[in-house]
């Protein structure tokens, strides 16, 4: 996120919640939101193709078909320049490129997009006003901007809005991408990504190379790693003799899983370590027992950015092993010595190489989180980025055309299949599921219908069913419900039993960030 | 009848209230044209100096209350309460049934102090017809011009007792459950829909134009000194009368139930009178030469309330009495504040006790205790006021008590 | 700024403080039950009444605004007899079962009860019967240990805004109620337990901590969710090594993201940690069959076989998926482990799932 989670609650006078089902997948963030509109008066535009809660208190919902979301925000854009809504200093004198926007976006007018997004020009209108006429002005967005063969394109289309605006730097305003998981933030701060060192430094900057090969006193590969998509297709084509996957599921939560399947088989080593058996910790070599959050210290980075202290409360469950000690035992056994005596010692550690985590230390976090780029310890944290100017200079406009999904429904497969979350379980379930309560309450899956669409079908609220796409079938109990509109179907990823990714599809990603299309694919349900 | 003073009900059954034309035959509306003209502040001015205090049963004076609104609201609102949930007091629908344009008149008259021009009138839901009348005489005042730009709403309560309290009254027509809210802010400050609003009671509005016709001068020197004004009674109970009347406000007591009332029923004695409703103390005949104004009531331990005057003859239980009123209250506390909700049921409990005859002492110390606490500690006025039946009875009835106990 | 007078105390304080601030900053240790800092006053419970020379009622000192000159006593006889009716007011309809409830130790009204010595009610008589079994797996609803302060309902509306619930009926028979009085899991309640959280007494406790230890028998940790990426605080509370259930932090400086409110699986979902499943020895395949081994015989394993294939194949060969769920620290160290001991850059997560 740009800003922080309150500034939602408090100081947004306009909310634009696109491809977020914020009060399920973020239920405090979407309480804040919820609170601002009942009792400060923000206005409130919801773009999602379901019917979520947060549509119904929504002065304008747009319940728009999947992965049309370039041509929906476009049209926006043209609306805020056709009537001359935009900030013309912000665009003057903080960013570049606006020129081609303006051009591309001539074309979009709101009747066009329309006719793509299955929305009523006026909505578009109605919605474009309120946004660039609010005073401070916030996009949220999730997974369902970013899960599209358009990811990337979508996501740069929220900050062309943004931009267009004016609606960063200030309090109330920003592109806030909600994160979906604890320490998701954190991870790729860290570094656990295949291009970047900690503080998305590149791995191929010979400087920043240098700089990390003197911090860990060994020689470092000068190329870009691959992403999880990449690995998992040259593991199936066997140029991936090694995986280790630490605290992770792909055999429920990738694409494709009897790609994925496969994939796994056909390693020589796979070490997977976690706090259960998973679906993917079955088909291991060896298995490291983790800890959970409950067993060990650390800290964890949200969405917002903001870094917070993770306290052991009780000793590791049997023989496991927090899991900062057992990579520091294996480090120890490949001939790389890692003697930290504690995660403190660690965060020591990665403040010197962390320039946006540099100023924090366990002592200043000890009550309250402070948000990075905190770049010594005398400074507060920054809860909202670009300011006074941005990381580059000048703020980038993209010019960038609607395309649509890789998959669109066909005589064969009728119906667009996307898959999310459920407020009561949480990722691959392996956590979830075995929470006596939350299983209790949602113990499998479901797929949600619209009404008409049922009825076409023939299916009852209830009824098992078969969902089946082009890489496979699940069944699962059908729930007809308004949420979805005709055509639409959705189900959770939750549930290996009835696993959601055996229906996705792996053959094309995101170019840029990889990321599957889990929002848009071609489905069809029979009866059983 | 020769002793009452008429001035609302002055035309009574001589014409129809819901034809403003006969109205303004009569000299009506002319109030309100005087009012118009007037500087709203010289016009509060003029309404405070006549002594006019609220008929509702607080006793307020109306042109302080209507002091209270903020000059620089954009929006305020005119309120009419007319629940009238005492049991025996129908004197509003009276005045509603003789003269509702009065009600009309004043009602406006308030909306040209404030600076308003939408009024609400909230009747009680055992009063369909009367909302029929209404929204007749609305129509007609309204086709007429009488009313200028005033507009009128009626509202219909559901029946709850409790919303006669002024907020819960507000409550009620903003569509919410019928609580009180705590004060302050006064409704004068945030009142309906978090604006200034003037809540009155229907008679303290129609006595408004005959104020700005004769003057506030007038006004205050009729009946008593300092609650100046007729006052509308109604008559129920071991009465040979009853009925309602109109009368100056130094009128005392004893007059009511023998000279208008014809004395009690069956040439009976007196035992009790209760003055003002339910919530009313128990009056016993030696201080039947009491006024009826606000203050002189006040003086021994009662008051004025709606104006409804409740004989009790010699024959009558006064234990079971206030048992029954007990039970009215428990079912009308609307239960938001502990002291009430708690404080009714028990209240309730222990007078069923004493009446079944298995209470002792222990249990008339016990309710003392819990009547002084709700008459301190309850939000509002119901809660506040429930008690003192119970407590004027066990004062100024002991012997009935006593009898009763073990 | 306003002068007054709290028991013979003179403070200052700014015009628009509430009585009961001014009390607070005075010293005065006022007893309150449905008061909340976080939510729209009620004024309803009446335990803050203070006596405020000159006037003929009690005030309740969380609705008065403070005046200038407001000569208050907040233990004056009047005040003590009024807090100790109203406490037997409640103990006369809240059914007493302190020796089997969750929240003894932490219930105000056994707290109030202590301070003010009341130990039984003179008005006990009829008891309210309101509690039909709510069978939702999170919160369980006893309301005849409810004494009315409507903070559920308040916090249901004003925090989560699910206005899941609700005083159904007046006077005594007031309670409170889904709409027509149905199951939580059929109104819009979305259980997180916020109501749980504000409950003074045991009316809402959590089924999911149900009999593994009172507030005194276990302590408490504060820490940061592990589900998604908003970052709650809150505490794990402990006993006896086992962790027993998940209270919230009110305090904004503690608790910054969310000021205590949880969602369903932040308050509920924690039981996954005392799971009979937890992986607690390493584990080895032999013969396509997974065996429990000693950290040793794993460690090597893993160490040979990976140094195996970097010989073999180069450091290219091998990869890690690095996790959203675990620390900054051990994604640190897991990076710097395929980096620097290793030397490949294969190293992901997954951020886009």
């Amino acid at each position: 996120m740009t800003n922080s989670i309150n500034e939602l609650e408090k100081d947004a006078t306009a909310v634009f919640l696109i491809g977020t089902n914020t009060t399920e997948n973020h239920p405090i963030i979407g309480y804040k939101i919820r609170k601002n509109v009942r009792y400060n008066g923000a206005k409130l535009i919801v773009a999602d193709p379901r019917n979520i809660e947060l549509a119904d208190i929504a002065d304008v919902y747009l319940q728009f078909r999947p992965g049309t979301d370039v041509a929906l925000v476009n049209a926006m854009m043209n609306v805020i320049i056709t009537e001359g809504l935009d900030a013309k200093d912000f665009i003057a004198n903080r960013t570049e490129n606006y020129e081609q926007v303006a051009e591309v976006v001539k074309k979009y007018t709101p009747e066009y997009a329309a006719e793509i997004c299955g929305v009523d020009a006026e909505d578009i209108r109605k919605a474009a006003r309120i946004y660039a006429t609010a005073e401070r002005g916030s996009i949220c967005y999730a997974m369902g901007v970013t899960q599209h063969s358009t990811g990337t394109d979508n996501v740069k289309t929220m900050c062309n809005l943004a931009l267009l605006t004016g609606n960063l730097g200030k309090a109330g305003t920003g592109v806030n991408p909600l994160r979906g998981q604890n320490n998701v933030q954190g991870a790729c701060d860290m570094g656990a990504l295949p291009v970047s060192y900690p503080a998305y430094q590149a791995v191929t900057n010979p400087d920043i190379r240098a700089k990390f090969e003197k911090a860990w006193g060994v020689p470092l590969s000068p190329n870009n790693g691959l992403t999880i998509p990449d690995v998992v297709n040259k593991a199936h084509h066997g140029e991936i003799k090694g995986l280790m996957v630490f605290g992770e599921n792909p055999m429920v939560s990738d694409p494709d899983i009897t790609h994925v399947s496969e994939s796994l088989d056909n390693l020589e080593l796979l070490i997977v370590q976690d706090i259960f058996l998973t679906e993917t910790a079955m088909k291991a070599d060896v298995v490291f027992p983790g800890v959970t959050f409950a067993e060990k210290n650390g800290t964890f980075s949200n969405t917002e950015r903001r870094v917070q202290r993770v306290r052991q409360a009780i000793t590791p469950k049997g023989d496991a092993h927090p899991d900062w000690q057992i990579i520091c035992e294996l480090s120890n056994r490949l001939g790389y010595p890692m003697n930290y005596s504690s995660p403190e010692e660690i965060f020591e550690e990665i403040r010197t190489v962390t320039p946006s985590y540099a100023g924090i230390n366990y002592q200043r976090i000890d009550n309250t989180g402070i948000h990075w780029p905190c770049p010594n310890e005398e400074h507060p944290g920054t809860p909202i980025l670009h300011g006074e100017k941005f990381n580059r200079g000048l703020g980038l406009f993209h010019a960038i055309e609607f395309k649509e999904p890789y998959e669109l429904p066909d005589a064969e497969y009728p119906l667009i299949l996307s898959t999310g979350r459920s407020l009561f379980h949480y990722h691959t379930g392996t956590m979830t599921r075995r929470s006596s309560a939350l299983n209790e309450f949602m113990p499998s899956n479901v797929v949600q219908i619209n009404p008409e669409t049922a009825a076409a079908l023939n299916i009852v609220d209830n009824e098992k069913v078969k969902l089946v796409t082009r890489r496979g079938s699940i069944e699962v109990n059908a729930q007809v419900t308004e949420m979805v509109p005709a055509g639409v179907v959705f189900t959770f990823f939750h549930f290996s039993e009835a696993a959601a990714n055996i229906l996705t599809q792996a053959e094309v990603f995101d170019p840029v960030a990889k990321i599957p299309e889990y929002k848009v694919s071609a489905a069809r349900i029979d009866k059983i | 009848m020769a002793e009452e003073m008429r001035v609302l009900l002055e035309y009574a059954d001589k014409i129809n209230p819901e034809i403003a034309d006969e109205y303004v035959k009569i000299g009506g509306y002319v109030g309100l044209e005087k009012a118009r003209k007037m500087d709203p502040n010289d016009l509060i001015q003029e309404v405070r100096s006549s002594g006019l205090r609220g008929r509702g049963g607080a006793g307020f004076n109306a042109g302080m209350k209507w002091s209270f609104v903020p000059k620089n609201a954009e929006i305020k609102y005119v309120v009419c309460n007319l629940d009238e949930g005492e049991p025996g007091t129908y004197k509003d629908r009276i005045i509603c049934e003789k003269n509702a344009q009065a009600l009309l008149e004043g009602m406006a008259i308030c909306g040209a102090a404030i600076d308003s021009n939408q009024g609400y009138i909230y009747c009680r839901g055992e009063y369909p017809f009367i909302v029929k009348l209404l929204k007749n005489a609305i129509k007609s005042a309204k086709e007429l011009g009488a009313l200028g730009d005033f507009n009128i709403e009626v509202r219909m309560g559901a029946g709850a007792y409790v919303c006669g309290e002024e907020t819960a009254l507000i409550e009620s027509i903003e569509g919410h459950r019928g609580e009180p809210r705590f004060k302050p802010p006064f409704p004068g400050v945030a009142g309906l829909w978090g604006v200034p609003t003037v809540v009155n009671n229907v008679e303290t509005f129609a006595c408004l134009p005959s104020i700005l016709t004769n003057g506030a001068a007038w006004f205050a020197g009729i009946g008593a000194a300092k609650y100046p004004g007729t006052k509308v009674l109604t008559l129920t109970g071991d009465t040979n009368n009853p009925t309602y009347f109109e009368v100056p406000t130094d009128y005392i007591l004893r007059d009511v139930i023998y000279k208008l009332g014809g004395g009690v029923k069956g040439g009976k004695k007196l035992k009790a009178v209760q003055v003002g409703g339910t919530s009313g103390a128990f009056i016993p005949e030696s201080n039947l030469d009491t006024p009826i104004d606000f203050d002189s009531m006040g003086a021994i331990g009662a008051a004025l309330g709606s104006g409804a005057v409740f004989v009790m003859d010699e024959t009558r239980d006064i234990v079971d009495i206030v048992s029954r009123i007990s039970k009215f209250f428990e079912h009308e506390s609307c239960g938001k504040c502990n002291p009430c909700r708690e404080g009714t049921f028990r209240c309730r409990e222990i007078m069923e006790k004493i009446n079944s005859g298995k209470a002792t002492q222990k249990d008339i110390d016990n309710i003392l205790l819990l009547s002084r606490v709700m008459k301190k500690a309850a939000l509002c006025g119901l809660g506040q006021a429930a008690p003192i039946p119970i407590e004027s009875t066990i004062k100024h009835f002991a012997d009935e008590y006593a009898r009763k106990i073990v | 700024m306003i002068t007054l007078t709290i028991n013979g105390k003179e403070i200052q304080v700014p015009k628009g403080t509430m009585v009961l601030d001014a009390c607070q900053q005075a010293g005065a240790d006022i007893p309150t039950l449905c008061y909340d800092p976080d939510l729209r006053l009620a004024g309803s419970c009446r335990m803050c009444v203070v006596e405020a020379k000159g006037r003929p009622n009690l005030m309740a000192a969380c609705v008065s605004p403070a005046e200038n000159g407001m000569v208050i006593e907040t233990e004056s006889p009047d005040v003590v007899e009024s807090r100790k009716i109203i406490l037997e007011l409640l103990l006369a309809r809240h059914k007493l079962e302190c020796h089997t409830c969750e929240r003894d130790g932490s219930c105000k009204l056994q707290d109030y009860c202590y301070r003010y010595g009341v130990t039984d009610s003179r008005y006990l008589n009829e008891m309210p019967h309101f509690s039909k079994e709510d069978p939702n797996p999170f919160i369980k609803r006893d309301y005849d240990k409810c004494i009315m302060c409507t903070k559920c309902v308040r916090v249901c509306e004003e925090i989560t805004g699910a206005q899941a619930i609700n005083v159904e009926d007046r006077g005594h028979h007031a309670k409170i109620s889904t709409v027509f009085d149905g199951k939580l899991a059929d109104s819009t309640c979305v259980f997180c337990g916020q109501c749980v959280m504000v409950c003074p007494v045991g009316a809402l406790t959590s089924k999911v901590s149900a009999g593994k230890g009172r507030s005194y028998q276990t302590q408490s940790v504060l820490t940061t969710c592990t589900y998604c990426g908003t970052g709650c605080t809150f505490e794990l509370n402990v006993k006896d090594d086992h962790v027993v259930g998940v209270t919230s932090v009110r305090d904004s400086e503690l608790s910054p993201v969310n000021k205590g409110a949880l969602c369903v699986k932040g308050r509920f979902g924690w039981d996954f940690i005392e799971s009979e499943d937890r992986l607690t020895t390493p584990l080895i395949k032999e013969n396509g069959e997974l065996r429990p081994a000693s950290w040793d015989e794993a460690l090597d394993f893993a160490a040979n076989k990976i140094k195996e294939i970097k010989a073999k194949n180069g450091p290219d060969a091998l990869a890690l998926f690095s996790s959203a769920r675990a620390t900054n620290e051990e994604n640190y160290l897991a990076q710097k482990l395929f980096r620097a001991a290793i030397g490949t850059n294969n190293v992901d997560h997954c951020a886009r799932l």
